[in-house]
C-alpha cells in the first residue's frame, strides 16, 4: 500500500454495486502526485464508473476514497470534487452542443462560477488570448465561432480536452480520448497528455494500445471491478492472466 | 452614440424588433387619438384594451421562456405567477374604491362587508399605497417560486415531476383563492375597480396609457432579457439546459442558476398579471387554473422557444386567433388549439422563428425523429453525459 501522503488519489477497497450487480469490486488504486497512468481493461471492467466515483456521481458503498491524502471526496458532491480541481473528459464526447466552440471553452476557463460573478462577468483581453492559445492547441482556432454540434467527432473530443485544459485541474480523468481520432491526431493527443503530465496528475482510459504505447506510463488494468495487473506495457501484456481476459477465456 | 450601443446589445434582429414594437404601439395610439371612430383604419378602444391585454400576455410568454427555452425547466405553473401579480394589483383597485362601494365602507372592500368582516386582514394592510401594490406584484409570486424552486432544484427535480409539480402548485392556489375565508373575494375575485392612480378606469385615455405602458414594460422586459441570455450568466444556462451534469462537472453550482432565473421569472410574471389586470378589469381563481399555464406554455412552443422574439409573436398570434375564433366559432378553440399543438410540436419544433433560423433544422425528416421532437418539445431530454 503505498503512502497516503503522496497520493493525490487514494482509492483502497472501493465497492460499488448496481442492483446487485458488482461492477466495482474491492478496487484500490493510488495514484502519486504528478503522475500519468493509463487504465486499460475490457468492455464493461468498471473504468468509466471508476472516474465516476472519483468525480461524485457515483458514491461507493464501502471503501476509502481520499484527495490529497486527507479529504474524503465521498462527502462531496460533484460541484465540490470540481472546485477541488478534478477535472473529467467523458467517454461519449460531452460538449455544449448549441454554442460555439469559444464559448465552450469560455464556459470551462478557471474563472468564478458564481451567479452573481457571472451576471456582470465582461471578457478582458487576457482572457480572450488565453482562449485564442487553448484553441491554437486543440486546433480549432478555425472553428471558433462554429457551433459545437457541427464539429466531427474527433474535434469534439479535441474541444473537451481544451475545456478540460481551460478549466486548469490538478488532476485530469480522461475516458477514452482517442475514439474517432485518425491515427495522427491520437499520436498527438498522447503526446499532449504527457506534456500535461509534467505538472498535473493524469488518469487516462483507453483501448487503443498504440496510443497507451505511446504514453508509457504505469499501467493498470482493470477487470470485472478490480485490479488484475499493474506495471509497465510490456510487463502487463505478458501477464498470463491479462491474456486471458482479453482472448475472453 | 446610444443607437450604436443598442445595437451592440441587441444585435440586428433584436433592435429591429424593438424599432417595429414601438412603431407599432405609436401608430395604434396615433390612429386610436387622431381618426375619427368612422376611419377604416381607426382603433377602437375595445381593441386598444385587446392589444394591451396581448401585450401582458407576450411578457408572460417572456418569463416562461427563460426558465423552459433558456435554462430547460418547464413550468406549467407559471400563471400563478401571473394571477399573484394581477391580485396584487388588483387589491390596490379594491382600495382605491373608497367608499365609493355599494356597502360604502370606507376601508372594507364590498365582499368583506358582505362577510359580515369587521377589519381588514393583516395581509391587505398597505395595499391602498400604489408603490406597495407593485411591490408586492413582484416580490409575492417571486418569493413563493424562490421557496418552491429552493426545494425542488436543491433535490434535483427536474423533467416532468417538476412540471407536475408546478401545476400542482397553481392547481393548489387556485382551490384556495376560491375560498371566501382566504379574503380574496373567493369566487368572484376582484372586481368593480373604479380608478387607477385617480384616473378613470374605465376611460378611453386611461386605457390608452395602459397599453402604452405594457408595451414600454414589454420592450424593456425583451431588452433586459436579451442583455441576460447573452450574459455569461446566459450562456451558462444554455449550458445547463443541454448538458446539466456536464456544467456540474464544471464546477457550477447549478441549483443557484436555476434558483436565480426561476425567481426573476416568476417576478416577471407578476409584472405581466399586475399590468393586465386594470385593463380587463377584474382578476379571479379562474386566472389559477392549471389550463391557463399550459395556454402560456404553447404560446412559447408556437412563436419559438430560446429565442426573445418568439414568445412575443407566439403570445400575440395565437391569443389574435383565439380572439377571433372564440367570437366566430365558439366552440371550436379548444379543437384548434389542440390542433396547433401538434402542428407546431411535429412540423414547426422550433416554433415560428424556427422557420428564419433555418441553419441547423436537420430533424424533422423521418418519423422517428418527428416523434423524438415531441418528446424534446417539452423535456429537453437531450442530457447525454456520460
Ligand atoms: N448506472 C449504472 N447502472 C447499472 N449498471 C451500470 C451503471 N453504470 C455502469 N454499470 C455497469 O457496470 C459495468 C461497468 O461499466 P463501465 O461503464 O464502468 O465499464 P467500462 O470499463 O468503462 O467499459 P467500456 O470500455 O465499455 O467503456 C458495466 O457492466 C455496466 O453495465
Ligand atoms: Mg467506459
Amino acid at each position: 500500500m503505498a503512502d497516503r501522503k503522496d497520493t493525490v488519489l487514494y482509492l483502497d477497497n472501493i465497492s460499488v454495486s448496481f442492483d446487485g450487480f458488482k461492477a466495482i469490486n474491492h478496487l484500490s488504486l493510488y495514484i502519486t502526485r504528478g503522475e500519468l497512468r493509463a487504465i486499460i481493461g475490457p468492455n464493461g471492467a468498471g473504468k468509466t464508473t471508476m472516474m465516476d466515483i472519483i468525480t461524485g456521481k457515483t458514491k461507493p458503498d464501502t471503501g476509502t476514497l481520499l484527495f490529497n491524502g486527507n479529504i474524503d471526496l465521498k462527502k462531496l458532491d460533484e460541484v465540490s470534487i470540481a472546485e477541488l480541481g478534478i477535472g473529467r473528459k467523458f467517454q461519449k464526447p460531452t460538449i455544449f452542443e448549441n454554442q460555439t466552440v469559444y464559448d465552450n471553452i469560455l464556459l470551462s476557463l478557471d474563472n468564478p462560477r458564481g451567479v452573481i460573478a457571472n451576471l456582470g462577468y465582461v471578457t478582458t483581453k487576457s482572457t480572450s488570448d488565453k482562449i485564442d492559445e487553448l484553441l491554437e492547441i486543440i486546433r480549432l482556432t478555425k472553428y471558433k465561432n462554429l457551433e459545437g454540434s457541427n464539429l466531427s467527432h474527433g474535434q469534439k473530443q479535441w474541444l473537451e480536452i481544451g475545456m478540460l485544459l481551460a478549466q486548469d485541474p490538478d488532476v485530469l480523468l480522461v475516458d477514452e480520448p482517442a475514439a474517432g481520432m485518425t491515427d495522427a491526431e491520437t499520436a498527438d493527443t498522447a503526446k499532449l497528455l504527457i506534456n500535461i503530465a509534467k505538472t498535473k496528475s493524469v488518469i487516462v482510459v483507453e483501448h487503443d494500445m498504440e496510443f497507451i504505447r505511446a504514453l508509457n506510463s504505469k499501467v493498470t488494468v482493470l477487470h470485472e471491478g478490480a485490479v488484475l495487473a499493474e506495471g509497465s506495457l510490456d510487463q502487463v501484456s505478458k501477464n498470463q492472466e491479462v491474456i486471458d481476459v482479453y482472448l475472453g477465456r | 452614440m446610444i443607437s450604436d450601443k443598442f445595437y451592440k446589445y441587441l444585435g440586428i434582429s433584436g433592435s429591429s424588433f424593438l424599432c417595429i414594437m414601438g412603431g407599432a404601439i405609436l401608430i395604434i395610439v396615433a390612429s386610436n387619438t387622431l381618426l375619427n371612430s368612422d376611419h377604416p383604419l381607426h382603433v377602437s378602444s375595445y381593441v386598444v384594451t385587446l392589444l394591451g391585454k396581448y401585450l401582458c400576455y407576450a411578457i408572460l410568454a417572456i418569463s416562461i421562456d427563460l426558465v423552459w427555452g433558456y435554462c430547460g425547466v418547464l413550468s406549467l405553473g407559471h400563471g400563478a405567477f401571473f394571477a399573484l401579480g394581477g391580485y396584487a394589483m388588483g387589491m390596490h383597485l379594491m382600495r382605491e374604491i373608497g367608499p365609493r362601494g355599494v356597502y360604502g365602507n370606507p376601508v372594507l372592500p364590498d365582499f368583506m362587508v358582505f362577510l359580515n368582516w369587521k377589519e381588514l386582514p393583516w395581509y391587505w394592510y398597505g395595499f391602498d399605497m400604489f408603490w406597495f401594490a407593485i411591490l408586492m406584484a413582484v416580490v409575492a409570486p417571486a418569493l413563493l417560486a424562490y421557496i418552491f424552486g429552493w426545494l425542488a432544484f436543491r433535490s434535483r427535480v427536474t423533467g416532468v415531476y417538476l412540471s407536475i409539480m408546478t401545476q400542482a402548485l397553481t392547481f393548489a392556489l387556485l382551490l384556495a383563492f376560491y375560498r371566501n375565508d382566504m379574503g380574496f373575494g373567493g369566487n368572484n375575485g376582484l372586481t368593480d375597480f373604479k380608478d387607477v392612480l385617480g384616473f378613470n378606469i374605465q376611460e378611453n385615455r386611461t386605457r390608452l396609457v395602459l397599453f402604452v405602458i405594457s408595451g414600454l414594460v414589454l420592450m424593456i422586459t425583451f431588452m433586459f432579457s436579451k442583455i441576460l441570455v447573452d450574459s455569461k450568466y446566459g450562456k451558462a444556462l444554455i449550458a445547463i439546459r443541454d448538458s446539466e451534469s456536464r456544467v456540474r462537472f464544471l464546477g457550477y453550482r447549478v441549483e443557484h442558476y436555476k434558483l436565480f432565473i426561476w425567481t426573476l421569472s416568476a417576478g416577471l410574471a407578476g409584472i405581466a398579471g399586475a399590468l393586465y389586470v386594470p385593463q380587463v378589469g377584474i382578476i379571479n381563481p379562474s386566472e389559477f387554473s392549471p389550463a391557463n399555464s399550459i395556454e402560456a406554455v404553447l404560446w412559447v412552443a408556437v412563436g419559438g422557444r430560446g429565442t426573445l422574439i418568439g414568445p412575443v409573436l407566439g403570445a400575440i398570434l395565437v391569443n389574435g386567433s383565439k380572439t377571433i375564433l372564440t367570437s366566430a366559432f365558439p366552440e371550436v378553440w379548444l379543437f384548434t388549439l389542440g390542433a396547433i399543438f401538434i402542428f407546431v410540436t411535429i412540423f414547426l419544433p422550433k416554433g415560428i422563428m424556427g422557420l428564419f433560423n433555418r441553419s441547423n433544422r436537420k430533424s424533422n425528416a423521418s418519423g422517428i425523429s418527428k416523434i423524438a421532437g415531441l418528446r424534446k418539445i417539452f423535456i429537453f431530454d437531450g442530457k447525454k453525459d456520460g
